[in-house]
């Protein structure tokens, strides 16, 4: 469970919001500049909070009153970011490899097998990230944000370069993986039909608030009432 | 061509070169990824050397590492001897004033590194060793020898800082640029000619070595 209250400021941008994710899949769903990208950052820690808290099951990751933060790579949460952020002069074996240097080799070398099969680029791996189109750059770095087995997934418009039905068989298969592995994953999207082909709760997001949440179904229909009465 | 006096600025340069490395990368990827506001001062501290006339540098260092101040006496009880007049005096002095020509570099080097690369890396666990190995020094390699060819070469030509803290002790501070000074002093300007010669074509042919490993990479701006 993901409990978190943001306030924070970024190049004149203010978000604050309140929450807790109780379900295994969340959706935030809001326009561009709604401060998706800015409130996934927060909860992965990269970026400072000025007030607030981000507790993952119960452990507090970032605690602005106890003066709390644990560093990014303790937080065992993974974040995919719009721009795949693949190190160009490691090959795919070694991206996905990156985050694995508390195992032994042969279940290193297993896991990245696994998570790159997972992804449909198993015939990259001896590629050099470098070389890659964008739709294979993503498919490697959610690869690479998977191997590690993080208790927090946090996907920031993860599939923008893959094509429709890529991107759905994808989505499918990765459902099926995070919960036999039990990861809480958050998808940032500005795609109503991403959100409704997950299915899960939804958090909207506006103008760095949050505006509705609730079941997909149920939060897009208001969205959609709202827009539609701003234009009668 | 004395070749004591260019054997010792070559090794002079080297040991230099090794200890400006080991010093300047760490404290580069510091300023570039460290958030403390302290940073800025420790920046102004190590680009000092640039704007200081090389004498000054030389006369507070003698003074430092000489015999009346405690931390001169303690050095030169801890090594045996005074550290002014003394190779590793040089190596010190050398070290203090090259500093920038290899920090500058790294850290425009670290800085052009990707932030999110960072980010990506900081999140699957890489600590400042890791982050600095596998990703800064990687992706900044040209940055890094930049920083230890301009080292190199700086040490090579340093004059004030070496005639300071050295004086002129054959086979222990007489560097070429003594030497090339003591053949003006002379008005032996054939052999003046061959020193400021070899001087010049170690500069040379180091720079050129620095483009040249740039166009090779497939542009000057690679």
């Amino acid at each position: 469970m993901l409990d978190f209250a943001l306030n924070a400021c970024r190049r004149q941008f203010h978000l604050q919001v309140e929450s807790t994710f109780a379900t295994q899949w969340t959706v935030i769903f809001g326009p561009s500049g709604a401060g998706k990208s800015t409130l996934l950052r927060l909860l992965a820690g990269l970026d400072d909070l000025l007030a607030g808290h981000v507790s993952l099951d119960g452990h507090r990751l970032t605690d602005c009153a106890r003066r709390t933060w644990i560093k990014p790579g303790r937080r065992q949460t993974a974040l995919v970011a719009q721009q795949p952020a693949l190190f160009p002069h490691l090959t795919v074996a070694a991206n996905v490899a990156y985050g694995l240097g508390n195992l032994d080799r042969a279940a290193r070398d297993h896991r990245v097998e696994e998570v790159l099969n997972l992804v449909s680029a198993q015939e990259l791996i001896a590629r050099r990230a470098q070389h890659l189109s964008g739709g294979e750059a993503q498919r490697v770095a959610l690869a690479r944000a998977l191997a590690p087995l993080p208790r927090l997934l946090l996907l920031d418009e993860p599939f923008s370069a893959l094509d429709a039905k890529a991107s759905d068989a994808l989505l499918t298969r990765l459902q099926a993986w995070l919960t036999k592995h039990r990861i809480q994953t958050v998808m940032a999207t500005h795609d109503a039909t991403d959100a409704l082909a997950i299915g899960a709760e939804v958090a909207l997001l506006h103008e760095g608030r949050l505006a509705a949440q609730g079941p997909a179904a149920e939060v897009l229909a208001s969205e959609r009432n709202r827009l539609l009465a701003r234009l009668s | 061509m004395d070749w004591q006096a260019f054997a010792l600025t070559i090794k002079l340069a080297t040991v230099t070169t090794a200890i400006l490395l080991a010093v300047s990368v760490p404290l580069a990827a510091l300023l570039v990824l460290g958030r403390s506001r302290w940073l800025a001062i420790v920046e102004a501290l190590a680009a000092l050397p640039l704007v200081l006339p090389p004498t000054v540098l030389g006369f507070f260092l003698l003074v430092l590492l000489g015999p009346r101040t405690a931390f001169g006496r303690a050095i030169a009880t801890l090594i045996g001897h005074p550290l002014a007049f003394s190779f590793s005096g040089l190596v010190v002095g050398s070290v203090v004033y090259s500093l920038p020509f290899a920090v500058q570099p790294l850290v425009a080097g670290f800085a052009a590194v990707e932030p999110a690369l960072v980010d990506a890396a900081r999140l699957l666990g890489a600590g400042p060793a890791k982050l600095v190995l596998t990703l800064l020094l990687p992706l900044a390699r040209r940055s890094l020898i930049a920083a230890a060819v301009l080292s190199f070469l700086h040490t090579t030509g340093e004059f004030g800082v070496v005639l300071m803290l050295g004086g002129d002790i054959p086979g222990a501070t007489r560097t070429l640029s003594i030497v090339l000074y003591n053949q003006v002093e002379n008005f032996d300007y054939a052999a003046a000619t061959n020193t400021a010669a070899t001087l010049l074509g170690l500069s040379v042919f180091a720079l050129a070595a620095i483009y040249l490993s740039g166009q090779v990479r497939g542009g000057r701006r690679a």
